[in-house]
């Protein structure tokens, strides 16, 4: 594997392989993912990318028929070991979708059903929480008189940035970003970016972006897979301005031939 | 790791092909009429023809407009936001295009010289200055075809070459600075051609720079060895 960065990973895949019925979807990766710090995974649609993301935190053990195999190493522990408890990985790994998905409720009870599942807190410890983690969201201006009003009332934009609160509210160690922008505006995109910017002083950050521009504006570090393995992991700055492979160049430069 | 030269796939967007490879023909173009005009100059310090030498100085205003137009070019290609080799493809453009506009420069303020430069009796050190001149035009006629083709040992090679027009240049110095010894009344003219040679020595370093462009262009962050810097014009002559 060529150019993978010097920082201290946080989050290691070591022969990672992934498999949903007949289709091998990642392809022995090794992969090391440095604490506090965006990392970029890009490549074409089905190249991996976002089942990747999704072992980081075993959402695909919900669905039948999908087996990882391999280790997928958070601080040195294997995560992918059954008797990793799962509560404790989802705490310790947030993740934040494509599509801003609210709960039916209240924008304090989106974010608070999450803590509630995990810890108990006194009423006072929950309303410090919960604002803690809307000011983390950069939510907490534009929400914070009307916190028992419905989720759904908030424009796309904020829905996304609730998501991320909800997602922050766990302190977790990782965040793991599926496409969190693209279906947001480019003022609801640059409002996310600068979260992101602002999230890593204390979060591992690993994102999935179709968008290059994206990925070359906001991460450290950038893998390109391609048709599940990694071609290409390097700073961001390689990757854009001059890749290592012919590969990762046709398909940044918009060329696949 | 090894760099692969190979010509790249085209672009999804056919368009950027073709704008791209218009951008290269404009900036050869530009080089052409940046070496037209030096060639240009060279011949009338010789022919000491004042009317051709204002033609010489009209004519810069085209290669600035060329330059004007060609960094417009280059914004509408980055509004599309390019990446790697066409992200470097850009900003060589733009530093390659500044540096033909000062080569430009350079070779009207020569022509102007040479007006002044007639108002004193023929001197015979204008040979020296024709042949450095030359040398110049080769400089700036090879790392043009370099950036055509975008071959950066060519370009590599128009680099270490500059060390010889350094050297004429620092010889022919010399030169003048003894026969102004030598004779008083040669101070005026002779300072007019030093500031000529000077000129043509400032226009090998762009084609350096071009060439260094040109290399950029190429190979991205891979850093050119160093080479020979033989000018030793400053030390005392």
């Amino acid at each position: 594997m060529a150019g993978s960065p010097t920082a201290q990973p946080r989050l290691s895949a070591r022969g990672l392989d992934f498999h949903y019925g007949d289709v091998h979807a990642v392809r022995n990766v090794d992969l090391d993912i440095p604490g506090q710090r965006v990392t970029a995974l890009i490549g074409p649609s089905g190249c991996g990318k976002s089942t990747l993301l999704r072992v980081f935190n075993r959402i695909y053990a919900l669905y039948p028929g999908q087996v990882a195999s391999g280790r997928v190493l958070l601080d040195g522990e294997d995560i992918l070991d059954r008797r990793y408890p799962i509560d404790r990985l989802r705490s310790r790994v947030g993740m934040v979708f494509q599509k801003p998905v609210p709960f039916p409720m209240t924008i304090f009870d989106n974010v608070a059903y999450a803590i509630r599942h995990h810890e108990r807190l006194s009423r006072a410890d929950m309303e410090s929480r919960v604002e803690q983690a809307l000011r983390q969201a950069a939510l907490w201006d534009e929400v914070k008189d009307k916190l028992r009003r419905s989720a759904l009332g908030l424009s796309g934009g904020q829905q996304q940035r609730l998501c991320i609160a909800r997602a922050v509210a766990l302190r977790p160690e990782v965040l793991l970003l599926d496409e969190p922008t693209s279906a947001l505006d480019p003022i609801s995109t640059s409002r996310i970016e600068q979260l992101v910017e602002e999230l890593k002083r204390d979060y591992t950050i690993v994102i999935v972006t179709h968008n290059m521009q994206q990925a070359a504006r906001i991460s450290d570090y950038t893998a390109f897979m391609y048709l599940g393995e990694l071609v290409e992991y390097a700073s961001t700055e390689t990757i854009f301005s001059n890749p290592g492979k012919q590969q990762t160049e046709d398909y940044i430069t918009g060329r696949f031939g | 790791m090894a760099h692969m030269n190979t010509q790249p796939h085209d672009h999804i967007v056919r368009s950027y092909d073709e704008e791209q490879k218009r951008l290269v023909a404009e900036i050869v173009r530009m080089g052409d009429m940046a070496v037209a005009q030096l060639e240009a100059a060279l011949d009338v310090i010789e022919r000491r023809d004042d009317r051709a030498a204002a033609r010489i100085i009209d004519n810069d205003e085209a290669i600035d407009a060329l330059e004007h137009e060609l960094s417009h070019d280059v914004m509408r290609l980055a509004l599309r936001g390019p990446m790697a080799r066409d992200l470097r493809e850009i900003l060589a453009a733009l530093r390659i295009t500044a540096a033909i506009e000062r080569i430009g420069d350079y070779a009207a303020n020569v022509a102007k010289r040479s007006v002044t430069l007639n108002l004193s009796p023929p001197l015979p050190q204008v040979r020296g200055l024709s042949s450095l001149g030359t040398l110049a035009v080769q400089q700036l006629r090879d790392v043009l075809a370099a950036f055509r083709d975008n071959d950066a040992d060519a370009a590599r090679r128009v680099r270490a070459r500059d060390a010889e027009l350094d050297a004429q240049y620092t010889s022919l110095f010399r030169e003048l600075l003894i026969y102004m010894m030598e004779d008083a009344r040669s101070i005026t003219p002779c300072t007019h051609l030093l500031f000529m040679a000077k000129n043509i020595e400032r226009i090998g370093d762009h084609a350096t720079n071009i060439a260094e462009h040109v290399w950029f262009r190429v190979h991205g962050d891979d850093q050119l060895p160093p080479r020979d810097k033989r000018d030793h014009s400053n030390l005392p002559g």
